[in-house]
């Protein structure tokens, strides 16, 4: 990554003015905080929050063979999707590799938006056209036609339902509204935190006043450090991290979203690999001891950490680790070496927090 | 967070560590700059009573929630107490760094060093 050139989404100067940590990430100049990260996080788990997640790229298909493109080259059943609906799916080179991790949104019959991790986002709409050949469709990127914030917490739909001139979307639904005046928002049913909210396409002329209205309304503004703590306290895959290109979905545990009976590309290795069973797996652990476990730690008889970070709010060290399957169970004690000493973990369930505990 | 400052009765060293010397022994921690930059301190892995600790080299790590940094030793000594209250209190390192937040304490092996360390004008000028 270089440090030149960055991008700034359309509420950088709302970043700053706010105090925030300002970082580059992926390309982009990005905030990591601004109350803090502990503090970030709570905001998120007991009252609501919003991110400025503007660097996630957008690519939209459209035209005649839009639903029969997308079946080739997402992981999940495109024909499932509902009018006005959402679906998670992987990108996956022939040999299962996974290229993206992707929510695409059906806009209407055979149009549709998928949107991208920010590292990824060229390769990904690469990818779409290299493989579009053949198919009547048209690939476009949006990455500049859509600003994104995330409204989540327990208190998230309301207040944006307070704003909106209409319903709100259910759960991995969307809706087109006004939102605080700004007109054509995708108000979409998702979120990346484990709570309950909404995550909204801005057009970015709007976005710095959608920002100030769910600010005024009672929003904290919540960095990319809490973003992080909150997405690996449920267990969800951050690309890059938990999952890249020599890893495949059913390592991943994305066996889920891989739907090998409708021939996408990758089909063959996922449903071998579904089969076969994997060397490894990934699964969650959490410290028995003090310390953190960092990406790249490795466990002493095989396995590496992917993620790894202190919960905000227990102190304990959590993540997740490749661990051989045949030592993948819940409860296995595990041993992880930081920078030279051995802390003590064990494997857990997902998700490492829930609800009311 | 607290406001900048850097008193002028601590020496520095350029890796942004302090040193509070009385006598032969020396009370050691990491600069306002440091802790601002790694932002919130959630973990001190500090060195055991009786460690030795060289100048210029890691004894300790601080760990924020985002990065781990190793915590450079501005004088060369021995480990005589290591700040205890920073195991269920870590964040006492960005709210208090040259009070509360002190890491360790050493006897000093070699008290000239300090003459090699700089006074906080010369640190400011540093940070620029």
């Amino acid at each position: 990554m270089t440090t030149d050139a960055l991008q700034r989404t359309p509420l950088y100067e709302r970043h700053v003015a706010a105090g925030a940590r300002v970082v580059p990430f992926a390309g982009w100049e990005m905030p990591v905080s601004y109350a803090g990260i502990r503090e970030e996080h709570m905001a998120v788990r007991e009252r609501v929050g919003v991110f400025d997640v503007s660097h996630m790229g957008e690519v939209e298909t459209s035209g005649p063979d839009a639903e029969r493109f997308l079946q080739r080259i997402l992981s999940n059943d495109v024909t499932k999707i509902a009018d006005s609906g959402a679906q998670y799916s992987v990108l996956c080179r022939e040999d299962g590799g996974i290229l993206d991790d992707l929510f695409t949104y059906k806009l209407a019959e055979n149009r549709y938006l998928t949107v991208t991790n920010a590292s990824n986002h060229e390769k990904d709409l690469a990818w779409f056209r290299e493989q579009s050949q053949g198919f009547d469709v048209e690939v476009g990127d949006r990455l500049h036609d859509w600003a994104m914030l995330a409204v989540q917490g327990p208190d998230a739909r309301a207040l944006v339902a307070r704003l909106a001139d209409g319903e709100l979307p259910k759960r991995f639904r969307t809706a087109e509204l006004t939102v605080a005046g700004a007109p054509g928002v995708l108000v979409c049913g998702t979120g990346y935190t484990g709570e309950d909210g909404v995550e909204l396409l801005v057009p970015p002329d709007h976005a710095v006043a959608v920002w100030d209205a769910l600010l005024e309304g009672g929003a904290d503004p919540i960095g990319l450090g809490a973003r992080d703590t909150l997405r690996l306290e449920v267990c969800f895959h951050l690309y890059g991290n938990d999952m890249d290109e020599s890893r495949n979905a059913i390592e991943a545990g994305l066996g889920w979203c891989c739907k090998e009976d409708t021939g996408f590309i990758g089909a063959d290795a996922v449903s071998d690999a579904r089969a076969a069973g994997t060397p490894e797996v990934l699964v969650p652990f959490a410290l028995t001891g003090k310390g953190i476990a960092r990406q790249g730690n490795e466990l002493t008889g095989g396995g590496v950490v992917t993620s790894g970070t202190l919960l905000p709010c227990l102190g304990i060290g959590i993540g997740m680790a490749y661990v051989p399957r045949e030592r993948s169970e819940p409860g296995t004690p595990i041993e992880i070496d930081v920078r030279g000493k051995t802390r003590p973990a064990e494997l857990r369930t997902k998700p490492l927090y829930e609800k009311g505990t | 967070m607290a406001d900048a400052s850097y008193p002028d009765d601590l020496k520095y060293h350029a890796e942004h560590d302090w040193a509070r010397i009385d006598g032969d022994s020396a009370t050691l921690g990491i600069t306002w700059y440091a802790q601002d930059s790694l932002g919130e301190i959630v973990f001190f892995d500090p060195p055991a009573v009786g460690a030795t600790v060289t100048k210029d080299e890691s004894y300790a790590e601080v760990e924020s929630v985002k990065a781990v940094s190793d915590v450079i030793a501005p004088l060369s000594g021995e480990v005589v107490e290591v700040n205890a209250g920073l195991s269920d209190a870590p964040e006492q390192v960005n709210e208090d760094p040259y009070g509360e937040g002190w890491l360790v304490k050493i006897r000093m092996s070699d008290p000239s060093e300090a003459e090699q360390l700089m006074d906080a004008d010369a640190y400011r000028e540093q940070l620029g």
